[in-house]
């Protein structure tokens, strides 16, 4: 349970850094904090204590395995933030390059 | 039809076009890729009508190809069912269109290739997300609609573009992580990822917990994605920011597909549909409507009216669908098509205008319905299919969902539904006194119509929205009532899956 709540308290380390930071690059970080705590909580969903890898191995009875399909997710899920987080520093970059900041106070063209 | 092998066909088509217009759209000449690309649309829209003529011939309510041969709830399934058939009707018919409509429009940006790759990986996405029986498949074919869509949005790197881009995809991005997190719930408290499997299993369970706390999450996640009110804040800059083909993909079918669809089928057949989650998806597409069309009364840029009115418009989708009678989501499901489908042609109209005169503010624009007459008209029954004006596709719909207000007893709803199309009303009529009517500027005396394959395009969509009212009568009136009955079926879709697999 202790776990799951330090997954908890990440997670919202992860959004005080989207929802308070005023420059482009932390809120990109507080994204990736984000998605390591959620992929740390899909991890631990499917883990037991002194478990061991689902390997099929002769002459040995598997008791006590971990459940390997959230590993296979969280790996899918590692890609998938490695794209958006790719993507984010790109446009982050080309945004520096036409206002000059990295904040977000000062980059507000948009409005109504 | 045993393991129906063309289902795969709507991700294989868009991601084989991706991939390939990607590699050698540098090297040979662009009416190469034009042509591609179009063909490529054309075989996706073939295949979804032949989806409906299938499923209807068919003796069974679903359609189910195992990947890989495995049996769900082992492997991963695609599912095709009324609900299916129906999006997929929608997203490829409007994605055809735009798609010629982009041919010629697309010309003024400089890399064409990379647009149409975007394009259908964007589309490949959201076929993906309707078809797909598994439900982190659904969050991976959602991810990548939504990256794509990321894309597209800051498509010409200017300032204000990649500003929306940027508040766009940090929110969308949000997002995705409680959808994330919400499916790690289910699938620790079920132990299976299989959506059909998993609405099995969990009518077993009776009063877990659990229920409620994921539904939040997926209200939040899809919410978002879907552009409710009280998480629209990215919707009306991103929208306007994209090249005007995007503006109308991502109008016209993304935030349906990503937020709609996803969202009805997990709380209809999945979670199981309760009072309470009808009455919070009611109340927040009343909110949505209302909220949306006055802050729309006060703009001046055509495209951020505009994308106002898709969220007021998504708040009717989802005042009808929250109604939970078959009558509501019969009329909610109507005003998704038709949505769709004149939405995506008042942002073609939008571009187009962009396109001859360069501007999207309506104060600048005046008369221009002397000079284009094809997209002044088209504008003229697009504006009145959204305001519900008979006999447009429009008017039905939205008559369909007070009358379900009013038959479920819920007066206010109605009236609510009322002023906000009123307000729909007056509000286009400033578009069409501002930018078609009146004097012609002096210095738009030279302006010409767009070219061929844009003035097409907004034709052909134009005759959808005024016949799209047939779609009621009787004879053609199964493809609605198919989407509707899976809705109603609630979580016996299971067993209409899990039965269809094993065949």
């Amino acid at each position: 349970m202790t776990l799951y709540f330090l997954c908890l308290i990440l997670f919202c380390i992860g959004l005080y850094g989207v929802l308070r930071k005023r420059n482009l690059v932390k809120i990109i970080v507080g994204l990736g904090i984000i998605e390591y705590s959620m992929n740390l909580f899909f991890v631990l969903l499917g883990y037991k204590m002194h478990g061991r890898a689902p390997i099929d191995a002769q002459n040995q009875d598997i008791l006590n395995m971990v459940d390997p399909i959230p590993q296979a997710l969280v790996l899918t899920s590692i890609v998938i933030g490695l794209g958006v987080t790719a993507l984010l520093i790109s446009i982050a970059i080309r945004i520096y390059d036409k206002y000059g900041t990295f904040d977000i106070t000062k980059i507000k063209r948009l409005k109504g | 039809m045993k393991n129906p092998i063309f289902i795969t066909y709507f991700v294989i088509i868009p991601l084989f076009a991706a991939f390939s217009i990607a590699l050698i759209g540098k090297y040979v000449r662009r009416l190469y890729v034009d042509i591609a690309s179009s063909v490529f649309c054309f075989l996706l829209l073939f295949f979804s009508f032949y989806s409906v003529a299938v499923l209807r011939n068919s003796a069974n309510p679903a359609m189910v190809y195992n990947v890989g041969g495995w049996i769900p709830p082992f492997g991963i399934c695609m599912v095709l069912d009324g609900l299916s058939s129906f999006m997929l009707v929608t997203v490829n018919l409007v994605a055809f269109f735009i798609c010629i409509y982009s041919l010629s429009y697309m010309e003024k940006y400089t890399d064409k290739p990379k647009f149409f790759t975007l394009f259908f990986l964007m589309l490949a996405g959201m076929n993906g997300l309707i078809v797909t029986g598994d439900l982190f498949n659904l969050f991976v074919f959602l991810e990548i609609a939504s990256i794509a869509s990321y894309a597209l949005v800051a498509f010409g790197t200017e300032a204000e573009e990649l500003e929306a881009s940027f508040k766009y995809a940090i929110m969308g991005s949000v997002a995705s992580s409680f959808i994330f997190i919400g499916i790690a719930f289910l699938y620790g408290f079920t132990s299976t990822l299989n959506m059909a499997d998993m609405a099995r299993i969990l009518s077993t369970k009776a009063n877990i917990w659990v229920m409620p706390f994921v539904a939040v999450l997926f209200l939040m996640g899809f919410g978002l994605k879907a552009a409710l009110v009280p998480f629209h804040a990215w919707l009306p800059d991103a929208h306007p920011s994209a090249p005007a083909s995007i503006s109308a993909m991502l109008s016209g079918v993304l935030i349906k597909t990503l937020g709609v669809y996803a969202m009805i089928r997990i709380f209809f057949n999945i979670l199981g549909i309760t009072d309470i989650y009808l009455s919070a998806l009611m109340f927040l597409g009343g909110l949505s409507l209302i909220t949306a069309v006055i802050l729309a009364l006060s703009q001046w840029d055509l495209k951020r009216l505009l994308a106002y009115h898709s969220i007021s418009q998504i708040g009717y989708i989802f005042l009808g669908i929250g109604l939970g009678t078959p009558l509501g989501i019969l009329g909610g499901l109507f005003h998704l098509f038709n949505h769709s489908v004149f939405k995506s042609l008042l942002f073609l109209n939008s571009g187009a205008i962009d396109y001859a005169i360069n501007t999207r503010d309506l104060r600048e624009m005046s008369g221009l319905k002397q000079k284009m007459p094809v997209t002044a008209n088209t504008n003229l029954i697009a504006s009145m299919s959204i305001a519900g004006i008979p006999p447009f596709n429009g008017f039905f719909s939205k008559l369909i969902i007070i009358l379900a207000c009013i038959q479920k007893g819920f007066l206010g709803y109605a009236v609510i539904a009322v002023i906000g199309s009123l307000l729909t009303l007056s509000s286009f009529m400033k578009v069409q006194k501002y930018a078609f009517l009146g004097e012609l500027k002096e210095k738009y005396r030279h302006i010409k119509e767009v070219p061929l394959a844009m003035r097409l395009s907004m034709t052909g969509l134009a005759i959808i929205c005024i016949f799209g009212g047939l779609m009621l009568l009787s004879d053609v009136k199964f493809f609605l009532d198919s989407a509707v009955n899976v809705l109603l079926e609630g979580r016996n879709y299971a067993q209409a899956v899990l039965e269809a697999a094993l065949r």
